[in-house]
């Protein structure tokens, strides 16, 4: 196979970039069928990387390779693999995508390879064992069919999953930078404003700021020097949206800083990347160096007089940095202490200047704003929050995965249309959003509409768009007492309310989920809750009671199971439940006392198995391992062992 | 050092940069290599110590041959990180954030590592184990890069 000469040409105007564009276009076309194997982290975690080699080395023994730089000096393509970004839907991956025909297999291993290259490529057929089922059985034939993907609406995710990000070349064939080339030629940076502005974009880094007034405060701002900042620290446990869209589509987001920076005004601008995210800087970098080479990012963009110059910083593991002022302290060299609002970063930022600070998924929305108009934008979604959100939604869900829907989708639509429901066919009990800073929403609130102003009345938050789906089995006293546990970790000690009051607020609910609480504690909480949001200086501590309080607000009847009766309703908190072998079902085949890693199940032949309270340290791995057929081993709360409660069987 | 000093200009801000640089070769931050760091960026050394503390990245002891990280995201949370992480450390007899005696293994917990979907999730290296059960801990450890020579 010979390697044709990489097609490369400096991009010296807006006319170029779009004879560009016409060219990669017309190149990608020339590929028959294309098969995306989705290399995202999830479906690598489940073995995608071993299939894309597959379908490689297969394609290339049926002598059908043919590399990219050859369909650019015109060579027709059969065919092609390629690696994508995250497809979103994680679960059931690996993921493959057969393109144009839109046909998605789920769950593919490399012995499906030729059986798949054969359908598509010989019979012009379908391998329906690989194809999603419904529930009732029925396959999927396409993306389209797939009840999680029909109920979204995708903008920022749009090209998540179909073109691979290390290629510049195919963000062109998709009108890569033709929003930033429109925004030079056309409009003047007030004008961009003025389009963000109306388009009523709200920032996707969790408080919904408005875009456009940040861009205009941070215009009008005197002096000459101004930066653009992405944050892409993403710190909330349970979160990968940022990650994917960097990782899937990390032009969207380079085009939008130039945007913005046009716009307000910067030459320089950082991407302030969280340390745990190594694929997401390597996508980064080559994107950048790409965009530089081909002259629509760095000196003299497109022939139009504007500088932009992009650079990337690492951050170093602590989540208070996602907070901007933080962020900025962090990117000056120093410890990443947040400092009073006002004067805000739009208006004295990074070494003082005006910065404009934006999070990933708001900065990848911009070029479309840009292409498309204000009103296309706020065509989708609600008055006040216009758009869309995504959600990395997980937890007890059936179909968890990357969303994106629009603004003013019912809870209900998410957790049951998209999601599928909950696992096992189990009982909803809540969903939890806005992360650490956000709460818990329970059953009667499923028909709420989601937006930034409705999750905040209802005690939430939007936050960067965790969504993180609980079931029965969930104990929410634990959940709030998790995310407090989280934010004492993370907090930067700088002001009392926060360093010391969660702290208090921990240790409480340490006792109550031990069975150690007294009545007046649930008041206690609220009391301290209020004070901390009034004290903090900056968003963690304002808003770390927030999963505390919505508990305390939605489910206080579990709590008082807790103080009352010593009990975990949810059979969750350690201190209070108690592993039991049913003497009835026992039939004493010993599995159990194999694994227990503290010896504490004894049992001979015959005879059924006991467990020893003192020494059982609760790890759940009897209840694991007794075969199905059995299930002799039981979960029970109250006093220990007494079995006064209601045992829950698995 | 010297090989390091030489990618960056010697300027404050270039802090923390630099300190990933020197933790990428000798896998901690070594008290000296910090005081070098000072005086090549004009800052006293509380200052580059107190940056230091303040990132969890940062590790100041020797550290171990192998990353165990048990993820304790809400998503790995819910699903039941805390039986996972506690059977990590009964079996390599250390506790969350420590290092096993023979300097093979570091334990650690983190707070999300992106795939939610298949939660309970655990690293070990760069390899990923999805939907993981607390038996299936010692599994994990026999596949560890190096019982495979
Ligand atoms: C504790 C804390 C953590 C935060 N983490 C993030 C984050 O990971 N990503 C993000 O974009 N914004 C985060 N924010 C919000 C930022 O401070 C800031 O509001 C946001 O990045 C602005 O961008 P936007 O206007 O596009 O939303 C965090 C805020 C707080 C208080
Ligand atoms: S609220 Fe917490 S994290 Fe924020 S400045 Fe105060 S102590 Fe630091
Ligand atoms: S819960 Fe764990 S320690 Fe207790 S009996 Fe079962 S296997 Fe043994
Ligand atoms: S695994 Fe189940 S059936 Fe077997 S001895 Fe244990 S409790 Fe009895
Ligand atoms: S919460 Fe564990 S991978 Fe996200």
């Amino acid at each position: 196979m010979t390697g044709g000469k990489e097609l490369f040409a400096e991009i010296d105007s807006p006319a170029k970039l779009a004879k560009i564009s016409e060219i990669c276009r017309a190149a990608f076309a020339r590929q028959k069928t294309r098969f995306l194997i989705c290399a995202g982290t999830g479906c690598v975690a489940m073995g995608s990387l071993p299939v894309l080699a597959e379908f490689k080395r297969q394609i290339a023994e049926r002598g059908l390779a043919v590399d990219v730089e050859m369909l650019f000096e015109g060579r027709e393509a059969v065919t092609a693999a390629a690696g994508s970004g995250c497809h979103g839907f994680c679960e059931k991956g690996p993921l493959v995508r057969v393109e144009p025909q839109g046909i998605f297999y789920n769950k593919v291993k490399a012995e499906d390879v030729a059986e798949i290259l054969a359908a598509s490529l010989d019979q012009n057929s379908i391998v329906e064992r690989l194809l999603y089922k419904n529930p009732d059985g029925s396959p999927c034939l396409t993306v389209h069919e797939v009840p999680f993907y029909s109920g979204q609406t995708r903008n920022v995710l749009e090209r998540c999953g179909l073109i691979d990000p290390e290629d510049i070349r195919e963000y062109f064939a998709h009108d890569g930078y033709q929003a930033l080339a429109k925004a030079l030629r056309e409009y003047t940076p007030e004008q961009v404003i003025e389009i963000v502005s109306r388009s009523n974009l709200r920032g996707r880094g969790g408080a919904g700021f408005t875009t456009g007034k940040k861009w205009a405060t941070c215009r009008r701002a005197p002096g000459d020097t101004k930066y653009v900042v992405c944050n892409c620290d993403e710190g909330d446990p349970g979160a990968f949206m940022d990650r994917s869209v960097l990782e899937a589509d990390p032009h969207a987001v380079l085009e939008g800083m130039a945007i913005a920076a046009y716009a307000v005004g910067a030459e320089r601008g950082f991407l302030y990347v969280r340390a745990e995210y190594p694929l997401a800087v390597a996508r980064l970098q080559k994107a950048m160096e790409q965009a530089i080479k081909w002259k629509v990012l760095g000196e003299n963009i497109m022939g139009c007089g504007f500088n932009f110059y992009p650079e990337i910083f690492q951050g170093a593991g602590a989540f208070v940095c996602g907070e901007e002022t933080s962020l900025l302290a962090s990117l000056e060299g120093g410890r990443g202490m947040p400092r009073m609002k006002p004067p805000f970063p739009a208006e004295e930022g990074l070494w003082k200047r005006p910065t404009v600070l934006n999070n990933v998924k708001t900065l990848a929305k911009v070029p479309k704003i840009i292409d498309q108009g204000a009103d296309w934008f706020a065509a989708t979604g609600t008055v006040k929050s216009p758009g869309t959100a995504v959600f990395a939604l997980t937890g007890k869900i059936k179909n968890s995965g990357l969303i994106e829907v629009p603004m003013g989708i019912t809870l209900r639509e998410i957790v049951y249309g998209i999601g599928g429901g909950i696992i096992n066919d189990g009982k909803f009990k809540a969903v939890q959003t806005g992360g650490p800073s956000g709460g818990c929403l329970p059953e009667e609130l499923l028909e709420l509409e989601v937006d930034f102003d409705s999750l905040r009345s209802a005690g939430s938050m939007m936050g960067s768009g965790g969504m993180v789906v609980l079931d029965e089995k969930s104990c929410m006293v634990d959940i709030a007492r998790y995310f407090l546990e989280f934010t004492v970790h993370e907090s930067c000690g700088q002001c009392t309310p926060c360093r010391d009051g969660i702290w208090q607020m921990l240790h409480i609910l340490n006792d109550i989920t031990a069975g150690k609480g007294r009545p007046e504690d649930l008041a206690l909480l609220e009391e301290m809750g209020k004070s901390i949001i009034a004290g903090a200086i900056c968003g963690l501590g304002k808003t770390a009671p927030n999963p505390v309080l919505s508990t305390l607000r939605y489910f206080r009847p579990e709590y008082e199971a807790h103080i009352q009766d010593k009990a975990c309703p949810a059979l969750n908190c350690q201190e209070l439940i108690a592993y039991q072998i049913d003497p009835n079902k026992c039939k004493a085949c010993g599995r159990c006392r194999k694994e227990c890693p503290v010896e504490a199940i004894k049992g001979e032949k015959k005879t059924p198995h006991v467990i020893e309270q003192s020494k059982c340290c609760k790890c759940g791995i009897c209840l694991e391992t007794c075969p199905a057929k059995f299930s002799a081993v039981s979960k029970i709360t109250g006093k220990h062992g007494d079995g006064s409660l209601a045992s829950i069987d698995r | 050092m010297a090989a390091i000093f030489s990618r960056f200009k010697g300027r404050r801000e270039e802090l923390i940069p630099i300190l990933q640089a020197v933790q990428e070769k000798f896998s901690y931050l070594p008290e000296e290599a910090m005081q070098q760091v000072a005086r090549f960026i004009s800052v006293s050394e509380s200052r580059v110590y107190g940056a230091a503390t303040f990132y969890s990245q940062f590790y100041f002891t020797q550290r171990g041959k192998h990353n165990i990280k048990v993820c304790c995201g809400t998503a790995c949370h819910v699903k039941g990180a805390k039986s996972i992480l506690e059977a990590f450390e009964r079996e390599l007899g250390v506790a969350s954030g420590g290092t096993t005696e023979d300097f093979k293994y570091n334990l650690e917990r983190v707070a999300c590592i992106g795939s939610c979907a298949l939660a309970p999730v655990v690293m070990v290296d760069d390899t990923v184990y999805g939907h993981m059960e607390a038996r299936r801990v010692t599994e994990c450890l026999k596949t560890d890069p190096d019982s495979k020579l």
